[in-house]
């Protein structure tokens, strides 16, 4: 046999192993996105059958045209897009900082610090949620009103409530930790060697290397912004500062309308996936340009 | 300087007499549930039209998503962000007044407006007002006169309603028919209030009650009393005996043919006469003994204890109580108006009109759920203990066991007993 | 062997270390503290009466068990009563007629020994079966995530056409809102209609086939996990990725010119080479799956039977929607100790390897 056919036949059991998976995985997707072009009564009529999966004969944009009508929901995304864009850049600096610190730094408490920040991701958000509710009602907030400072109690109906108390993520922080405890410390010599302190062999050198982590950071902050649910709840009641996944209990009421909660979840999923398309490429890209490994 | 002053203090004065004549008017909050649909429409232009007919106060409303309206409301209460004016649940009400967020409104509203409210208009709490509202929603069963023939049922009526034996025997009889798989259909689907509001009901039909409304505080013996364990045992033999499905995937079972009879709420009837006409056949609940009953009340309206103007609210649900606007909200919606003059502007609920009968099943039969502060652990004990016989747990277990949480809630809370109350008597 | 920059100038570490330690003080560990002083109160979460403390007794009314038998209830003659379903035995608020010193306290798990039943009864039996749920929904979730997307990772990163598009298949569900996923799962899952029991029935041929997934109590957890399991490979498949390509293609080249094939080069060399990875992805996935909350509000309310009450659920449904916040926070404040227990377990047990 020659090469390239085994190189084919080999590679066809993997080719199809990816589609049978690639079906699997994307099916409850393809219901959700399929029946969004549909009227509630099509959507369960056959519900069984591989037709829920597919866009049927009378398919509209019905749906569409009726989450924009009902809901605010431009504004809904732009909301999500600031606050995830915010969580994103705040949370890898501060992150990356902390890690780096307790990577290859040497202070005292060190070693109790990360213990701690292990322990802290253990916490599930809905045990913090209450105390934090009371917490952010009593802090004060600067606003500029007629040219003058002034201060504004509490945090509700805002953007920062959403980003601020996110920007610091346990998760986050310990993926750094690991991806920087591997960065060979010939590196810091050499910078040592030319007079570099750590801030610029943080910022110059290690971050600029660190392409595949600040890539997982990002997607792991960018979707825990994205899909935050219970927080916009409790601190956020006008539709000025909600996000967007609140927005879909609008339309689950007496009379679940599931076209449109099916076409609502397509438009609150789909840029995402966009997003995701994009960032996975620099992904690659990073990690091919790496001069670390070899 | 003389001259200086007294232009001064006429400036003053007039800015403290607030020039009413040319100030703006003035900005009364509101929140409701978002229901998302006619119902929304509807309430905007009742709002506009209240905005429009006099210019001392402004009603603007925010509206917050229904599914998670209840945490969005708790969690600006425990923060003191509560608007003038809310929507409410009316057998939350008494656990809103109970906790000092709202106010009572005897003093506020105008008798007038008050006195011809249906029970399924108020919410009410140790005597005293404390929300008002504008429809009321009652419970049916709905079916299809052309199926029901065909499956050799009889259509019941007002006068004659189905007992409970007889429902049981026409839906195990039609099940080995074999037509249908689920022959009867429990909105299934319909998780959180539904539950209390659709099946409590069938324990009051029985003889039995979720709590003791002499006095609010005994649930023993009478959530697990004799009828209603009778009630239980029949509630999970429909489940058993797969006449009802467990976890049906949608609410459209009735709709797509796939169920003979369905239990829901009145919410549906328009719905369902648009779809079906005249062969849509309305009849009660199950009768267990005691009368079919259905629950009353519906979403209602609340003053906030910390609404600086409540005279400003009072007025706006002054006019959301008068016949034309209620009236108004009917038409839109669908849902019962709750005073006899609304009904009788209405198409549908005047009397001859097509809807009528929901009219008259709320006259007979409605009973509001029980006034307490204790309501909400009681419908999430109750909830849990129809979940549990769903599933197939023994119906003595699972009563005590709602019983049990019952009590120790009322127990946890000093018996809910009404601080406010007692302040107010000691002053 | 590693060096460091020399102990490090204190005003250098608090700028690194300082915003994120700062906000973490602020926005977890303090509300953690304050739910964890809730537990020593009866904080109501709107109440008009005041807050009392109660000290320990939100920790008693969690913890307390007690064990103990019944016998089955006996006819006149002395005889057992049979029915249908076995040996008839007094209802729990009979026995703990008979008995006041089992006040307030309900059974947990019951089983039967001979003709006696053996009753683990505790004053919050929910608390107890939430924890197992929890372990239990965790062994499940464990193996189905990580393996899947072990194996994934793996096909994705060989050079086949099209696999930008597959890896984003495979992550499309990690973007979903769980609220929708959770809806539309339960479509899938629904015993008459849904997909999967439909594509039962046609494989094996037999029209009854397909379990009642959401609604029997021994299915319930597994399709909850299944679930979880497709929601959260794609992410995992991406730190296995980076892992993946992080692994010098020189070592794969050795073993090559070894006479070493496939399946020998992933033992030896990319499982290996993986080694911080799979940690990293085992802890992690295990904790998410301690926290699973919205996948159990949304599919299953907690049952059929419990069966599917995580210990997360039954804090917020005591805390939030019982509104009983010092009872609902000592539920996670007791959790949050065990977890950490767990983790710390989990350290020592891997630092142990690691030395051998």
């Amino acid at each position: 046999m020659t090469r390239p056919i085994r190189h084919t036949l080999l590679r066809l059991p993997m080719l199809l192993a990816m589609c049978a998976l690639g079906v699997v995985f994307a099916t409850p997707l393809l219901f959700m996105f399929a029946a969004s072009f549909k009227h509630d009564d099509a959507i369960f009529a056959n519900l069984a059958s591989w037709t829920s999966y597919v866009p049927d004969a009378g398919w509209s944009l019905a749906n569409y045209a009726a989450i924009f009508e009902r809901s605010n929901l431009p504004l809904f995304l732009l909301n999500s897009t600031i606050i995830a864009a915010l969580v994103v850049v705040g949370g890898i600096l501060v992150n990356s900082m902390l890690a780096f610190s307790l990577s290859r730094m040497r202070w005292r408490g060190r070693g109790a610090v990360l213990a701690v920040v292990v322990a802290m991701m253990v916490i599930p958000f809905e045990v913090i949620a209450i105390p934090l509710l009371s917490l952010v009602a009593r802090l004060p907030w600067p606003g500029v009103e007629a040219g003058m400072l002034t201060w504004r109690m509490g945090w509700f109906n805002s953007l920062h409530v959403q980003i601020i108390p996110f920007l610091a993520n346990a998760f986050c922080v310990f993926l750094f930790y690991q991806f920087f405890r591997d960065i060979p410390p010939e590196l810091d010599e050499a910078a040592k060697m030319d007079g570099a302190g750590p801030w610029a062999l943080f910022f110059r050198i290690i971050l600029p290397n660190s392409g595949p982590v600040i890539a997982t950071a990002a997607i792991v902050l960018f979707i825990a912004a994205w899909n935050q649910y219970l927080w916009p709840i409790m601190v956020v009641q006008g539709e000025a500062a909600r996000p967007v996944q609140p927005g879909i209990q609008q339309f689950f009421g007496r009379s679940n309308s599931w076209g449109q909660i099916m076409a609502y979840a397509s438009v609150v999923t789909l840029p995402v996936l966009a997003v995701f398309l994009v960032f996975q490429r620099q992904f690659v890209a990073s990690v091919a340009g790496s001069g670390i490994k070899g | 300087m003389t001259a200086r002053l007294f232009l001064l203090a006429t400036a003053l004065a007039c800015h403290a007499l607030a020039c009413q004549a040319q100030a703006a008017p003035v900005e009364i909050k509101a929140w409701r549930h978002d229901t998302g649909d006619a119902e929304m429409l509807a309430s905007g232009q009742m709002v506009e039209r209240f905005n429009r007919s006099q210019d001392r106060w402004k009603v603007v409303v925010e509206s917050i998503p229904q599914g998670s309206y209840t945490e969005s409301v708790t969690a600006a209460s425990l923060v003191g962000h509560l608007p003038c004016v809310m929507t409410i649940d009316q057998p939350a009400v008494p656990n809103f007044a109970w906790a000092g967020n709202i106010r009572p409104l005897d003093d506020l509203l105008p008798s007038a407006a008050v006195a011809p409210l249906l029970p399924g208009g108020r919410g009410v709490y140790e005597g005293r007002l404390y929300s008002v509202g504008q429809f009321d929603v009652v419970l049916a069963l709905f079916a299809r006169r052309s199926a029901l023939a065909r499956e050799g049922v009889r259509v019941a009526t007002i006068e004659h309603p189905y007992t409970a034996q007889e429902l049981y025997d026409i839906v195990a009889k039609v099940k080995d028919g074999g037509h249908y798989r689920f022959p009867l259909d429990l909105n299934g689907k319909a998780k959180g209030e539904w539950v209390s509001y659709g099946f409590s009901p069938w324990l009051q039909s029985a003889g039995a009650d979720l709590i003791d409304r002499a006095d609010y505080r005994r649930v023993d013996g009478v959530l697990n009393g004799a009828a209603a364990l009778g009630v239980a045992r029949y509630y999970a033999r429909l489940f058993k005996e797969r006449l009802a499905e467990r976890n049906p995937a949608d609410e459209k079972g009735f709709e797509q043919g796939r169920s003979l009879i369905q239990y829901t709420g009145s919410w549906k009837a328009r719905d369902y006469a648009e779809r079906f006409g005249n062969d849509l056949a309305v009849m009660p609940p199950p009768d267990f003994g005691h009368g079919p009953r259905v629950g009353a009340a519906s979403w209602q309206w609340a003053i906030a204890r910390s609404c600086r103007h409540p005279e400003g609210a009072a007025a706006f649900l002054a006019h959301a109580l008068s016949a034309p606007e209620m009236a108004a909200m009917s038409r839109a919606t669908g849902l019962i108006p709750v005073t006899v003059e609304a009904a009788a502007l209405t198409e549908r609920y005047r009397p001859g009109g097509a809807g009528r009968i929901y009219f008259d099943f709320a006259a007979r039969y409605a009973i509001p759920r029980p006034a307490t502060p204790a309501y909400p652990a009681i419908s999430a004990a109750f909830e849990k203990a129809m979940s549990d016989l769903r599933g197939g747990k023994d119906p003595d277990e699972a009563m005590d066991e709602a019983v049990e949480a019952i009590e120790y809630d009322i127990a946890r809370n000093n018996g809910y007993r009404n601080i406010h109350a007692r302040e107010a008597a000691s002053k | 062997m590693k060096t460091i920059l020399g102990r490090d100038h204190p005003l250098a570490v608090s700028g690194f270390a300082g915003p994120a330690l700062i906000l973490f003080g602020l926005f977890v560990l303090l509300p953690l503290l304050l739910a964890a002083a809730a537990t020593f109160t009866n904080h109501r979460l709107v109440s008009p009466e005041p807050t009392r403390y109660v000290g320990f007794d939100n920790y008693t009314r969690l913890l307390a068990l007690q064990v103990t038998t019944v016998a089955p209830l006996r006819d006149a003659t002395g005889e057992v009563q049979r029915d249908d379903e076995g040996l008839r035995y007094p209802t729990w608020r009979q026995v703990r007629q008979a008995r006041p010193e089992l006040a307030g306290y309900r059974p947990a798990w019951q089983f039967e020994l001979g003709e006696r039943r053996v009753v683990l009864a505790a004053t919050d039996p929910l608390f107890y079966r939430s924890l197992i749920n929890t372990f239990l929904f965790a062994l499940l979730v464990l193996p189905l995530q990580c393996g899947l997307a072990l194996g994934l990772a793996l096909l994705v990163n060989q050079r086949v056409a099209g696999r930008i598009l597959f890896r984003t298949v495979y992550f499309a569900p990690v973007v979903t809102s769980m609220v929708v996923a959770s809806i539309v799962w339960s479509f899938l899952l629904n015993t008459d209609r849904g997909l999967i029991n439909e594509l039962l029935r046609a494989v094996t041929g037999n029209p009854d086939a397909g379990p009642d997934w959401l609604g029997e109590s021994s299915h319930a957890l597994l399709a909850i996990a299944i679930m979880s399991a497709w929601q959260g490979a794609g992410f995992q498949m991406l730190v296995f990725l980076a892992g993946l390509q992080s692994i010098s293609s020189e070592l794969y080249e050795a073993a090559t010119l070894m006479g070493a094939n496939a399946w020998q080069r992933f033992i030896h060399v990319t499982l290996p080479g993986l080694r911080n990875t799979i940690v990293f992805v085992l802890v992690s996935t295990m904790l998410m799956a301690f926290g699973l909350f919205t996948q159990v509000d949304v599919m299953t309310s907690g049952g059929p039977l419990d069966s599917t009450t995580t210990v997360v659920y039954h804090a917020v449904r005591s805390g939030f929607r019982q509104q009983d916040i010092g009872y609902g926070s000592t539920i996670t404040v007791v959790f949050f100790g065990i977890v950490l227990l767990v983790s710390l377990l989990q350290r020592v047990l891997l630092a142990k390897g690691a030395r051998q």
